[in-house]
């Protein structure tokens, strides 16, 4: 697989620029308005999470988009410079002691729109997979 | 740099603020930070606050926003007041369903629906 390449640093904005280029690739593939919306969605959230969680908001830090879009699915990795995480030391946050906590649910989003979510090693690089269904 | 424009559209009515959300995507979170201090400036403002956000502008939606509406509902909670959302298109109802704030929030199909719940 061939991937493209955007490294920004840990800035919302400015790692957002990558959106409207995978946007692109997946319309001119001929992905479903739920596939784009869904990837969007799964971005803005794995872009946050490098960002605010990974790198935790260090401009000296960067982020890095590699992605790879074709007509029958398109694969996304964001990476952060930042130590990592386990997956699992993650909470529920729908379970009643974590309902009203204001954060907490990106991950559950990023794992219910796509087809696959999975994560590195070291836990700074998640990749995700949207199949054109 | 974003501008310090207007996020949201506030009408009090009948003792009702109905907030509506100007821009199409409520994720960014410098945006969300603003709308988060408006909406919290607007309910520390009243007793016991009757709001209602309208969603119909909006087509994409973060867990940021999500925290955002999370800790406005606490507060008008604490305030003993009411909160009701109405006119939030399917998809971004999946994220409510998804992440079970469906069951936290209480929606309505119409603008009018919503004004009535929280008045009653």
């Amino acid at each position: 697989m061939k991937f493209s390449t955007l490294v920004t640093k840990s800035d919302l904005a400015a790692a957002r620029k990558v959106e409207p280029l995978v946007m692109a690739e997946l319309e001119r593939h001929g992905y479903s308005e739920e596939a784009v919306f869904a990837v969007r969605l799964a971005l803005e959230e794995a872009l946050a999470n490098a960002i605010n969680h990974g790198n935790a908001r260090d401009a000296s830090k960067a982020v890095r988009v590699d992605y790879h879009i074709d007509p029958r699915r398109a694969v996304i990795r964001v990476s952060d410079e930042g130590p990592g995480f386990s997956r699992g030391s993650v909470p529920d946050p729908t379970a009643p002691e974590n309902i009203e906590k204001p954060c907490g649910r990106g991950i559950m989003l990023m794992e219910a729109y796509m087809n696959e979510v999975r994560w590195n090693r070291d836990g700074n690089c998640v990749e995700l997979i949207k199949k054109n269904e | 740099m974003e501008s310090a424009r207007a996020h949201l559209d506030v009408q009090h009515t009948e003792g009702v603020i109905v907030v509506s959300f100007l821009d199409r995507k409520i994720l960014d979170e410098l945006n969300i930070t603003r709308i988060e201090e408006d909406l919290f400036t607007l309910v520390e403002k009243e007793t016991s606050v009757r709001l209602v956000l309208d969603f119909a502008n909006v087509e994409h939606l973060s867990s940021r926003a999500l925290g955002t509406l999370i800790s406005l509902m606490k507060r008008v909670n604490m305030k003993k007041g009411r909160l009701a959302l109405s006119n939030i298109a399917a998809r971004i109802f999946d994220v409510f369903r998804i992440t079970r704030l469906d069951r936290s929030f209480d929606i309505y199909t119409t603008r009018e629906e919503a004004i009535a719940a929280v008045t009653a």
